[in-house]
């Protein structure tokens, strides 16, 4: 296994786990190809089949060095198989099993846990996909529609990675289950995604960014809690995603980042101080700060609702079972196994909001929604330095974690953004304050012309700071070819 | 447990019990051997009975049919004095264990069963001459005959004393025979199952416990004269001599695993699973009716029913940490179907009709089994007729597809003939396949319709016949996942899960036995009005009455 740095190109799929030599797996994933292939030209980008993009490609799992760049056309990409090297002798971190040998086989008694951990997993990597589709049309940017499809592209391979795994450890049911991947649709009445944020639609690039930032991040804190997983054959694999991951964290951080800067540079040209004065800041072709903070309160209140109730039996039986840990699991300085510990979470106690500790093993989603707020959080951080080094007095903030909830404790009430508990009726009146309106959704749309020029971006969006792997500023992203 | 607890009893030397040969009629004395149990710390008084009582007594039902066709009548009667039966030794089940308790009661039930078996399939009837308190086990023993004569001597009397005197049920089909085969009124069985010192003489008839009442002096004239009616009413035309149930090959090894001439067990006890495989037969099936005489319990069908109804037995008893048992076969379809067809086309011979008439009872016996019952159908197998049925008779079955690399055993396939439909019924009196196909009869037809051919996954896997099909890719890893699945959940839970998908359909008198009765029975086994430091059962005979705690559940 040592020798698997690098990537081999022997079977029509690159990897590094040996498939040239593994004829079962080999076999079944050549089967799903080409359903594969179907669906990336059916529910793919739409519209750009044939034009060269400049991509990244993995080519090794050596964090020094693993991608290299070319022009490639999207349904040729080189999605691989790709595992983090076996760490020698590792152990089971965390759960009833601690310090026992990793597994490398399926545990029998965790199989059913394992594959449906793995299926919800899988399922949101081609949501995204799907969800994004019609972007690259209005894109603001050759530099931005590259970005986006690199983290389709990407998606793609994440997709195949948690195929792989069904493929190869789940026997029938896994192949079954890796078809169903590709029934399943995004927003479909008939066989939707498994999980509400992955059928929204994602109608604009604001929405893309934010995306990006906070749905891709749940993603990111859940590759991270399975990367601690026993079953080491899935935490080789989401180790090395997250390496991935991280730029689609960048693409959508920075994005919003941009968006943010054209709007504070535009405001202060024109002499504009108060950043409430939203027709006046429209004015400028740009999206008003209040209306960005609406798009924020909507994506990060979906995105936590990815995380699943307060109090979770199925999250302490898969921790307790070694095969979904805590995030950075092996850094945290306790037993590790949480029999008698607790952990104060945020409940909902006859109508009012309190803290309230409760078994730490049931708490385990609560835990990493935390870690999650904690990560989300230095964005907003980072997006509020830029509003404030360009003088505009307005803070970004995240919502409370009752605001706005489709799942757990708080669905059952409406809060503020502040967190206060408020009727229905004064929610039906006061929502479209905190969330986006029909109207703030069309004017964004508005906007979304695509500039195909090497070098240029619309005029909501700011120039990056760099070009992806330092290309110049005018660099031809995409090669665009009717397809 | 300690020393292993076998089922082989040689008939030169009974402890228990005397049989005495009149023409057709046999006398059948219970005798136990106060000194005689199977464990120590308790004595066998007042004919009272353990397991190795009952495995003698099973083995001369046994024997009664194979060695002894001639016998028409067998009279059970009691060779001890003012004691016909006082029924399972109390002192025995108080110091048993849990699971040493629940599989007595099972092994005992399954020989009360062979009584009326005997009669219904082979022409032999058991009747009881009772003499003497026949309590408890001792009537259940009776219950299961059927006729029964009780004296009327002022003192002998039926009883059903268990409720009030233990606390716990006549669990070896009392209740049930009471209401399901003598048909007594409710209310009466009510009143009699809670009566301590039973029902005697007249009563006794006019509420149906008994058949006939018979005044002491001139009962054992009776009894000769109902054996000498019941014989000359049944016109079995069966031989004088019959084949001698010559000793198993079997030889034990190192770890428990076990070979016989056509069964081995093997044990992996890391993973709590045994696996039985059966080897088909080597030689063609038998020409001649005379042959299969000839051969005896050297032929194949009679040998393999012999060492798995064994195996069985001793994994039941002697492996309790074993949850799962595997069946595998191997040998030829074919020559297994033949040998099977050459007694359902002979079925008219006395012996023919014995030998499949046992396959019943040892199938009924697999069904009844307490563990993970699975099949493997692997290339080479003969899972063919007879042995077709344990594919229906396991709780998952899984089948190897195609050709498996480096094996050059043939295809795995399987093969139905007309014993898959209704030779071999299961408790509930449905065939394996009509309980398997209860929503769906058609299956059956199409099943019926691919009789006597091969047939291979593909086939075996539309007509709906094994669970799952996997082929080579797939296989190990499919069947691994599964036994550590498996191995994982609790005994208990699978236990009950299994007793309840089994035995889907109509209830018989053997379902509602094996079932309500004996699921409500081990319940009160489990719980402390009859197990605990006070109650019934460890009290009993201390002169204190058991102490209840008076919630009802």
């Amino acid at each position: 296994m040592t020798n698997l740095m690098n990537v081999s190109y022997d079977t029509q799929i690159p990897n590094n786990v040996g498939l040239s030599s593994d004829k079962r797996v080999l076999k079944a994933l050549e089967k799903w190809h080409p359903g594969y292939i179907n669906w990336w030209k059916d529910l793919g980008p739409n519209g750009f089949h044939e034009s060269q993009v400049y991509l990244r490609t993995a080519v090794s799992v050596d964090p020094k060095g693993w991608a290299k760049f070319d022009y490639v056309k999207m349904p040729e990409y080189r999605w691989g198989i790709l595992l983090a090297p076996q760490v020698e002798d590792r152990r089971i971190p965390f759960g009833e099993h601690l310090g026992e040998p990793v597994w490398q086989e399926v545990p029998g008694e965790y199989r059913a846990m394992l594959r449906r951990l793995i299926v919800i997993q899988g399922d949101t990597e081609p949501a995204s996909v799907e969800q994004q589709r019609f972007l690259g049309a209005t894109a603001p940017s050759l530099y931005d529609m590259r970005n986006l499809f690199q983290v389709n592209v990407e998606e793609g391979r994440h997709l195949w990675a948690m195929v792989y795994l069904l493929q190869k450890y789940f026997g029938r049911d896994g192949r079954e289950e890796a078809n169903e991947l590709l029934r399943r649709q995004s927003g479909s009445d008939e066989a939707p995604r498994m999980l509400g944020a992955f059928n929204e639609e994602t109608p604009d690039w604001l929405s893309f960014f934010m995306f990006a930032c906070f749905t891709d991040r749940d993603g990111k804190m859940q590759l991270e809690s399975l990367a601690q997983s026993g079953f080491d054959p899935l935490s080789r694999t989401c180790r090395f995603m997250i390496t991935e991951e991280a730029h689609h964290m960048f693409v959508g951080e920075t994005g919003v980042g941009r968006v943010i800067r054209c709007t504070c540079e535009a405001m202060k040209e024109a002499g504009i101080t108060d950043p409430y004065d939203i027709n006046a800041v429209r004015e400028l072709g740009v999206i008003d700060l209040p209306t960005i903070q609406k798009k924020l309160n909507l994506h990060y209140t979906l995105s936590l609702d990815l995380f699943g109730s307060e109090v979770s039996t199925n999250a302490a039986n898969a921790f307790n079972a070694g095969i979904k840990g805590r995030f950075r699991e092996t850094k945290i300085d306790d037993d590790h196994q949480l029999k008698n510990s607790t952990y104060p979470i945020m409940r909902l106690r006859d109508g009012v909001i309190v803290n309230e500790d409760v078994p730490a093993l049931s708490g385990i989603n609560m835990r990493l929604r935390d870690d999650y707020v904690r990560d989300a959080s230095g964005g907003v951080r980072r997006w509020n330095a830029i509003i404030e080094k360009l003088g505009i007095e307005l803070e970004l903030k995240v919502p409370h974690q009752a605001f706005h909830r489709q799942i757990g404790e708080f669905s059952a009430v409406h809060t503020t953004p502040e967190g206060l508990i408020i009727s229905d009726d004064q929610w039906k009146d006061r929502q479209l304050e905190w969330l986006p309106s029909k109207e703030d959704g069309e004017y964004i749309k508005s906007l979304m012309k695509p500039e195909l020029e090497p070098g240029k971006y619309a005029g909501w969006i700011a120039p990056p700071r760099m070009g992806i792997d330092n290309k110049p500023g005018d660099f031809e992203y995409v090669q665009i070819q009717d397809s | 447990m300690g020393e292993r607890i076998d089922f082989q009893v040689d008939p030169n030397s009974y402890r228990h019990w005397r049989i005495e040969y009149n023409n057709d009629i046999a006398s059948l004395y219970m005798d136990v051997d106060e000194n005689g149990g199977l464990f120590d710390g308790y004595e066998l008084k007042l004919n009272s009975y353990d397991l190795g009582v009952d495995i003698e007594l099973a083995d001369i039902v046994q024997r009664m049919r194979f060695e002894h066709p001639e016998i028409k009548v067998v009279v059970m009667r009691s060779a001890k004095d003012k004691v016909f039966c006082a029924g399972a030794n109390i002192r025995m089940l108080g110091r048993s264990s849990h699971a040493l308790k629940v599989n007595f009661c099972k092994f005992t039930n399954e020989t009360r069963n062979t009584f009326e078996a005997a009669s219904e399939d082979s022409g032999q009837l058991y009747m009881s001459a009772v003499k003497g308190s026949c309590a408890g086990g001792g009537y259940e023993l009776a219950l299961a005959t059927n006729y029964i004569l009780l004296t009327d001597d002022g003192s002998s009397s039926v009883s059903l004393p268990e409720v009030p005197l233990l606390a716990v049920l006549p669990g070896t089909g009392g209740l049930t025979r009471v209401t399901d085969k003598r048909k007594v009124r409710r209310d009466l069985a009510d009143v009699f199952c809670t009566l301590e010192e039973g029902v005697r003489g007249q009563r006794a008839k006019e509420w149906g416990l008994v058949d006939e009442v018979v005044s002491n002096a001139k009962f054992d004239a009776v009894v000769g004269e109902r054996a000498r009616e019941f014989a000359d009413s049944l016109d079995t035309g069966k031989p004088s001599n019959g084949i001698e149930l010559t000793p198993l090959s079997r030889t034990f090894e190192e770890g428990g695993n076990i070979r016989y001439s056509t069964v081995s067990v093997d044990i992996d006890r890391n993973k709590g699973i045994a696996r039985i495989d059966i080897a088909g037969p080597a030689d063609a099936a038998p020409k001649t009716t005379e042959q299969l005489e000839r051969d005896g319990a050297e032929s194949w069908m009679l040998r393999c029913a012999r060492e798995l109804n064994d195996a069985i037995l001793n994994l039941r008893l002697n492996e309790l940490e074993v949850g799962v048992i595997v069946f595998g076969t191997q040998g030829s379809n074919e020559l297994v179907s033949a040998h099977e067809k050459f007694l359902i086309d002979n079925k008219d011979h006395w012996l023919a009709n014995e030998i499949l008439k046992f396959w019943k009872r040892v199938l009924k016996r697999v069904d009844m089994t307490s563990r993970s019952l699975v099949a493997l159908v692997e290339p080479g197998s003969c899972f063919a007729g007879v042995l077709a049925e344990l594919l229906f008779s396991v709780d998952r079955s899984y089948m190897a597809e195609g050709e498996f690399e480096d094996d050059d055993r043939p295809v795995a396939s399987i093969l139905l003939n007309e014993g898959n439909f209704g030779l071999y019924p299961m408790s509930n009196d449905l065939s394996r396949l009509q309980t398997r196909f209860l929503g769906d009869p058609d299956k059956i037809v199409s099943a019926a319709k691919r009789k006597n051919e091969p047939l291979e996954a593909g086939e075996v896997d539309e007509l709906g016949l094994v669970t799952f099909c996997f082929d080579d890719i797939d296989w190990d890893d499919e069947i691994r996942i599964f036994f550590e699945e498996r191995a994982k959940f609790s005994p208990d839970a699978m236990t009950g899960m299994e007793a309840n998908l089994r035995f889907a359909g109509p209830e018989t008198m053997e379902t509602r036995i094996f079932g309500r009765l004996t699921a409500w029975q081990n319940w009160i086994f489990q719980r402390p009005n009859a197990v605990g430091a006070e109650g019934a059962l460890q009290s009993y005979g201390t002169g204190v009455r058991g102490k209840f705690d008076m919630g009802r559940v």
